[in-house]
């Protein structure tokens, strides 16, 4: 039988809910284990409930799911809101220090400071290494791992610590050993090759400095933040000019000026930053100018919920903007996926000279998956840039077939470069001819033919000639993908349809997609269904039934199968 | 010094007598004594009258959109320490739509010359009061005139260590042409603000007006640009006396030096290669 548990962490901000789950992740996925973790916070800096779900199995994991299986509670708050959750066999570990009622009923290991490392100063060190090990002891897997782990994430902190890290976790696992198995990983095979952990941000991340990425700027804001701080974090290493800016109105503007004069760029922002950087997108689409944008939603209108999860921006990155230009829109499903179109959206950016978003979100972000290299396949130079006609006659939207201009940058050559956000004449100039003006228009929008073209990444997975449809987008892949192998397990043939490139619209493929199917469901993460409009408009399929979710936490499978039960 | 015709452009369609006349013909001269190639230098404008600036001169440009001059302009800095900026805007686009990014520029100071083209007044869209519009002027939006007094951009620079600044007259080329050579040639960001009176919609300050108020700064006998007090005072001077010439001088380091990749010189001549290999490492 498949090992499959859930372990999940919390507590105040600032007590260490990270300090345990990082550790113990990375030792799991050292061992040879499947780990997914998930983060849930609220928009605090200390105090609140936080809480991280650690899913720990030995097959590939790529969704969170519901249910609790080993309960550590950091305080009282963690363990009254989720001791409803633990399953039948469930067991808690608990800093006695912190919680006043301790749980009944249920197996459980108190630890507190003074237990774990009597008369010393160790404080909250003592009860997250102590948790640490006594999880390890738990699912039988060797503590040494961990050890090692602890020393390189808190060696710099001095000897001391490192020896209460130390014996701290040993002795954690010793409690954790003497308190039988239930959940032992002991057979999970040590892995063939090295298991890496990521996080969608951080491996999108690798995918931008892959793909060529010279210049990031912008505004933080949750959860974009996280994807900046990634970029900053190897900036030095990969050389990459990074600027933080003074509001998101100034950072598309400055990406866009960076890439003029040939970096190549992206920025990016959550929410109410979107709304700022509108102008400058169709900046970017009318002076040509290539230019990424990361858009990491976050459930609104205006502030809303500012760090949770949601699909809600699609329609407005979609539209943002004055009039018609070609943009392109993707959304990755995975951190996998998120390095390919981290590349990617680079690649057409410069190829197509417009401005090309990647949808990411909270739950994105912040989830780590695990990985092997295998999963990050080289993704090629970047194209040559710049390219094309040059000299004294060069001109910055001379006319072409496909609408893309031969592209120079300025004081690099003997061409004048003029770039302009009036309608303009070949060289650059404003002009209020409007046979140019229609000539311009056509010659920007004749850009989404080669973009369509461009289009890819539909996933289909699961019975091909199941007459349910599961369509979804973006990060919402995982949890449909098990919901779909859960229906298939049960009896109900079902067929996950995926989309991570969702402008220029792919038509054909979805059609072809939808053809044959009897029932379609789209699953999204907005309370309206943007994909499903879009769907609709673009193929003239309909869904039979939408299931949606906007409280801003993440899809389950356990959701989704129970929004479908009284459809089935 | 460069023949002037090597900057010939389309057409100027300002209104006849406009200011921006004379600032065009002093900043040909300007860059042609400097020896500057059209192809050397980039001009950054918004939106306004003074945006067109570049269009009306052969050289490298990216006309953008209002108040967002300054942005662009610092994003081809950090992709190309080597190429000669200009950002030429005007008094509604820097002061008013763009005043955040006028203050992150003093802070971050970045090689480039800021030219604020200042006619007290909306032309483009005919004639609404400016952040500079005197107190009482009045328009179609403001019959009564207008309710505060105006901003004080020069004082405003200086207190926050703006590392050049000047001011100067459209109704004086040739001290415009030396004030805007000196502010391409300061290493820093030079905020060289331009009276250019606007013929058709301010009727107050008009080239007479200026005349009868500017004098210049040097011929003080306490000029003192190096003074943050002194130059303080003259930023805030207007009225019936209007300083002109160069106000304030301070030496800062420039915003280039804080990335040192630059040294590398321009981004779109780097080589990048990173292998997936190497930039997985972290995350074992």
């Amino acid at each position: 039988m498949a090992t499959d548990l859930n372990i999940l962490i919390g507590g105040a901000a600032g007590q260490g809910v990270h300090a345990i789950t990082g550790p113990l992740a990375k030792a799991l996925v050292r061992r040879g284990c499947q780990v997914h973790v998930s983060q849930s916070y609220q928009s605090r800096i200390r105090g609140g409930h936080l809480y991280n779900v650690l899913r720990v199995g030995d097959r590939p994991l790529l969704s969170c799911r519901e249910g609790v299986d080993i309960l550590v509670a950091l305080n009282q708050e963690t363990l009254t809101l989720h001791l409803p959750e633990l399953s039948a066999a469930g067991m808690v570990i608990f800093d006695e220090s912190q919680v006043k009622q301790a749980p009944e009923g249920v197996k459980a290991l108190a630890l507190s400071p003074d237990k774990v490392l009597p008369e010393t100063d160790a404080g909250d060190i003592a009860v997250n290494a102590g948790a640490c090990g006594a999880i390890l002891g738990l699912l039988e897997v060797p503590v040494e791992g961990l050890v090692t782990l602890l020393g390189e994430t808190f060696g710099a902190k001095g000897a001391e610590v490192a020896d209460w890290n130390r014996r701290a976790a040993q002795h954690g696992f010793d409690l954790g050993k003497a308190l039988g198995h239930p959940f032992s990983l002991a057979d999970i095979a040590p892995p063939s090759e090295p298991n890496l952990l990521i996080s969608g941000h951080e491996a999108l991340a690798l995918g931008a400095l892959a793909g060529g990425l010279t210049f990031i700027c912008g505004y933080p804001m949750t959860p974009w933040t996280s994807l900046f701080n990634a970029v900053s974090q190897r900036a030095e290493k990969w050389r990459v000019v990074v600027e933080q800016t003074e509001d998101e109105i100034c950072a598309i503007n400055m990406a866009i000026g960076a890439s003029f004069a040939g970096a190549r760029a992206m920025t990016g922002t959550s929410g109410g930053g979107f709304c700022l950087m509108t102008e400058g997108v169709g900046l970017a689409a009318m002076s040509e100018t290539p230019v990424v944008v990361v858009v990491a939603q976050r459930p609104g209108p205006s502030t809303g919920l500012p760090t949770r999860t949601s699909q809600g921006d699609l329609a407005f990155v979609l539209s943002a903007g004055q009039d018609d230009f070609p943009r392109a829109v993707l959304a990755p499903g995975t951190p996998a996926q998120g390095y390919l179109l981290g590349a990617k959206a680079l690649r057409l950016a410069e190829r197509y000279q417009t401005p090309v978003f990647i949808l990411t979100d909270q739950y994105f972000a912040d989830a780590q998956f695990t990985y092997t290299a295998r999963d990050f396949p080289p993704v090629g130079p970047p194209p040559a840039s710049p390219f094309g006609a040059s000299g004294k006659d060069y001109e910055r939207y001379s006319l072409t077939e496909d609408g893309v201009s031969p592209r120079r940058f300025p004081g690099f050559g003997p061409e004048i470069v003029v770039a302009d956000s009036d309608e303009h004449t070949p060289d650059g100039h404003l002009t209020e001819d409007l046979s140019v003006r229609i000539q311009m228009h056509n010659k920007r929008l004749m850009k989404l033919k080669g973009l369509y073209g461009d289009m890819g990444n539909i996933t289909t997975m699961g019975d091909p000639a199941a007459p349910l449809v599961l369509m979804t987008w973006g990060s919402s892949s995982g949890a449909v993908a098990e919901a779909v192998a859960r229906l298939g397990q049960s009896g109900t043939p079902a067929r996950l349809v995926h989309l991570a490139e969702l402008w220029p619209f792919p038509r054909r493929a979805v059609a072809e997609a939808l053809q044959e199917a009897a029932k379609i469901v789209l699953v999204e993460g907005n309370a309206t269904g943007q994909l499903h409009r879009l769907v609709r408009q673009e193929t003239g399929f309909k869904a039979d039934h939408l299931v949606v979710r906007y409280d801003g936490l993440p899809f389950t499978p356990e959701y989704i199968l129970r929004e479908l039960a009284p459809e089935a | 010094m460069l023949p002037l015709d090597l900057y010939n452009s389309i057409e100027p369609a300002w209104c006849p007598g406009c200011g921006n006349y004379p600032m065009l013909k002093a900043f040909k001269k300007a860059l042609a004594e400097l020896d500057i190639r059209p192809e050397d230098i980039l001009l950054v404008s918004a939106i306004g009258q003074s945006s067109k600036f570049p269009h009306y001169l052969r050289c490298n440009t990216f006309n953008g959109i209002h108040g967002r001059a300054l942005p662009v302009a610092t994003g081809v800095r950090l992709a190309n320490p080597e190429i000669k900026i200009v950002v030429t805007v005007g008094d509604g686009d820097q002061y008013g739509e763009g005043g955040n990014h006028l203050l992150a520029a003093f802070r971050r100071n970045p090689d480039m010359t800021l030219v604020v083209h200042n006619n007290q007044v909306y032309g483009l869209t005919k004639g609404q009061a400016s952040p500079t519009s005197d107190q009482g002027f009045t328009s179609l939006i403001q019959p009564a005139g207008v309710p505060y007094p105006p901003l004080h951009p020069l004082a405003l620079a200086v207190a926050q260590d703006c590392s050049w600044v000047g001011r100067g007259f459209a109704g004086q080329p040739a001290q415009l042409t030396e004030l805007y050579k000196q502010a391409i040639q300061h290493r820093g960001f030079a905020l060289l603000e331009v009276l250019q009176p606007c013929v058709i919609f301010n009727k107050i300050n008009t080239y007479h007006w200026y005349q009868a108020r500017v004098y210049r700064v040097e011929d003080e006998p306490d000029y003192d640009p190096e003074n943050e007090l002194w130059a303080y005072q003259k930023g805030k001077e207007w009225g019936e006396r209007i300083p002109t010439g160069v106000i304030f001088k301070k030496s800062r380091p420039v915003l280039e030096e804080a990335f040192p990749v630059l040294l590398d010189g321009p981004l779109g001549k780097w080589q990048v290669a990173r292998p997936v290999a190497e930039l997985l490492k972290d995350f074992y």
